[in-house]
């Protein structure tokens, strides 16, 4: 869907700006926005641009850098802490062989922290764009990581 | 038994996809019986029950719910707080995901109550799963009339629309939240004036925890009076808790409050997994004291957890064993209210900052007694100066810690010098 056509679906209202920029955003698979995509948004609502990216730089979720085609989150609080058996995070670092922050060069991957994803009964818990996966393990992240490079960028 | 279920009665019973097996547990029969009855003989049963709000800070219900309904501005806002992004909690998620319709039914007897037509319930971003639970539910009860014009063809109605937030914490403190659907960024309002006279759009707008909600229909089905009798005076009913870290079975479970957090680990929690002594357990998330083992016989209590200075009714239990960094564990919850203040105030932006940079002095043995003191005096400024909730508890697990575990900090500081005396002899 171009980003006129998510624009069309709400209302010229500028409540709904964090709304239209998680819609629009969830289906760009660089997990990000060009300059000029929020001088539209901007535009449309009737709203100074500044107001949009004040919006985009406060949400952790929105992001002007462009990322992997798997965002890979990795829980960052104690819970996960508590439960982390293998350092989840040094074995991610070593399988895709990036550090935190960092995207890989086919750009299939970026790797981040994230507050509490709200599943510590399932710890350690990671994220992979919108889909949780919990308790686990070194076999279940190799296999995790596995899945994502078969499917490759679809 | 030690559990109780009035809220999480339909847990697992049913498909939360499916409005037919809500109906056919009793689902939206206590709204019917509500719309029946004079919106103040509801109010005064809420004010018999004497249910607080189940989000953290324990504020009488009735008290708000008297201030929206008192209110004559229209539109009045029902908002649902589900925004929940403390470590540690995750019972709000549980609600959404097993029983949705049940959190309409209470919306609606809020709105009913109040005479509010426009209801919304604001989920974070991550819970992708909950948000779709939720839209289908609302969707579902529309067509069945639960909600919309003329609900149950009495002259009321109610509409509630999901929002979602994008990955900020401090969006579930109410005024961020209100910025939030606004469409702002989530950074808090001063207080006065309330929600409930000035909230969002500047209306009167009454905003409570989803579990609140999820409450309301239990005590009218069984009477604010009778409601009253479950838990403690100053507690009243059940609550659910969110049970995690070292611990054998995880999860969610309802409870009386008043029950000690020993049996809830034990019994429930079926102790450490790895047969290890427990050692402390923070209360509440990430915004709550950590106590050592041998305040566990304590028991789950507004009055009690009060005591602490702190707002720790969100209901989670994280128990740690032994064997993990006392250091570590507070440098997690640092960096956590680090990345999560809003930057609004100066207290809580600057001194999480300092707060984190002197927790790695500890865990790098490189502290010294003085940055013990500069610990305790900067936390007990953030509680005091902070604007919002956020910045208030951020320190309470540092000033707890400071409490219980002081020998640790010593033997650390101590260490440390050791270790600086070892590097000025070679």
């Amino acid at each position: 869907m171009s980003l006129a056509e998510v624009l069309n679906r709400f209302p010229k209202q500028k409540e709904y700006l964090i709304e239209i920029l998680l819609e629009y955003q969830r289906q760009k698979s660089t997990h990000s926005f060009t300059e000029s995509e929020l001088k539209e948004v901007a535009k449309y609502l009737n709203i100074p641009e500044s107001r949009v990216c004040s919006v985009v730089a406060f949400y952790s979720f929105f992001s002007t850098q462009p990322k992997g085609h798997y965002v890979i989150q990795v829980c960052h609080d104690l819970p996960c802490h508590l439960n982390d058996h293998f350092d989840l995070l040094a074995s991610l670092t070593t399988l895709l062989e990036i550090n935190i922050g960092e995207t890989t060069k086919d750009g299939l991957f970026t790797l981040e922290h994230t507050s509490c994803l709200g599943h510590c009964d399932k710890s350690p818990a990671i994220r992979v764009n919108e889909k949780i996966y919990g308790n686990l393990n070194l076999d279940k992240l190799k296999a995790i990581i596995a899945e994502c490079k078969e499917n490759g960028h679809d | 038994m030690i559990e109780m279920k009035l809220i999480s009665k339909r847990f697992g019973k049913i498909n939360p996809m499916s409005i037919d097996d809500f109906l056919a547990l009793d689902g939206y029969k206590i709204l019917k019986k509500a719309l029946k009855k004079d919106k103040l003989d509801l109010l005064d049963e809420i004010q018999q029950s004497k249910l607080r709000g189940r989000g953290g800070a324990g504020f009488p219900v009735a008290v708000k719910l008297m201030a929206l309904a008192k209110e004559s501005k229209q539109p009045k806002y029902i908002i649902c707080n589900a925004d929940e992004g403390e470590p540690g909690n995750f019972k709000d998620r549980y609600l959404m995901e097993n029983d949705p319709h049940e959190i309409i039914e209470g919306m609606c007897i809020a709105a009913y109550m109040t005479s509010a037509n426009k209801g919304i319930i604001y989920i974070r971003g991550e819970y992708n799963k909950a948000i779709k639970i939720m839209k289908n539910a609302i969707v579902q009860a529309k067509e069945k009339g639960y909600l919309g014009e003329n609900i149950l063809n009495f002259d009321f109605d109610f509409d509630i629309e999901v929002r979602s937030g994008a990955g900020s914490y401090v969006c579930g403190e109410e005024f961020s939240l209100i910025e939030s659907l606004e469409g702002k960024p989530g950074r808090t309002r001063v207080k006065p004036p309330f929600p409930t006279s000035k909230g969002l759009f500047n209306q009167p707008t009454l905003i409570n925890n989803i579990e609140t909600f999820a409450t309301l229909p239990a005590i009218i089905e069984m009477s604010g009076k009778a409601y009253a009798k479950i838990g403690t005076p100053s507690s009243t009913g059940t609550k659910l808790l969110s049970l995690s870290g070292n611990v054998k079975n995880r999860g969610v479970y309802e409870v009386p409050f008043g029950i000690p957090m020993r049996k809830i680990i034990e019994e429930l929690g079926g102790g450490t997994e790895s047969g290890k002594k427990i050692r402390m357990v923070q209360l509440g998330g990430a915004c709550g004291p950590i106590i050592p083992e041998y305040m566990l016989d304590m028991v789950i209590d507004f009055e009690r957890f009060e005591e602490f200075e702190s707002k720790t009714g969100a209901g989670a239990l994280i128990v740690i064993e032994e064997g993990h960094d006392f250091f570590e564990i507070l440098k997690k919850i640092s960096e956590f209210f680090t990345h999560e203040s809003c930057g609004k105030c100066t207290p809580c932006r600057e001194g999480n900052y300092h707060l984190l940079k002197i927790i790695e002095k500890f865990i790098n043995y490189e502290a010294k007694e003085k940055d013990m003191y500069v610990l305790e005096n900067l936390a007990h400024v953030l509680h005091h100066t902070s604007l919002c909730g956020l910045g208030q508890s951020a320190p309470t697990a540092i000033i707890s810690a400071l409490h219980y575990f002081r020998g640790t900090f010593q033997k650390r500081i101590e260490a440390s010098l050791s270790q600086e005396d070892a590097y000025a002899k070679n």
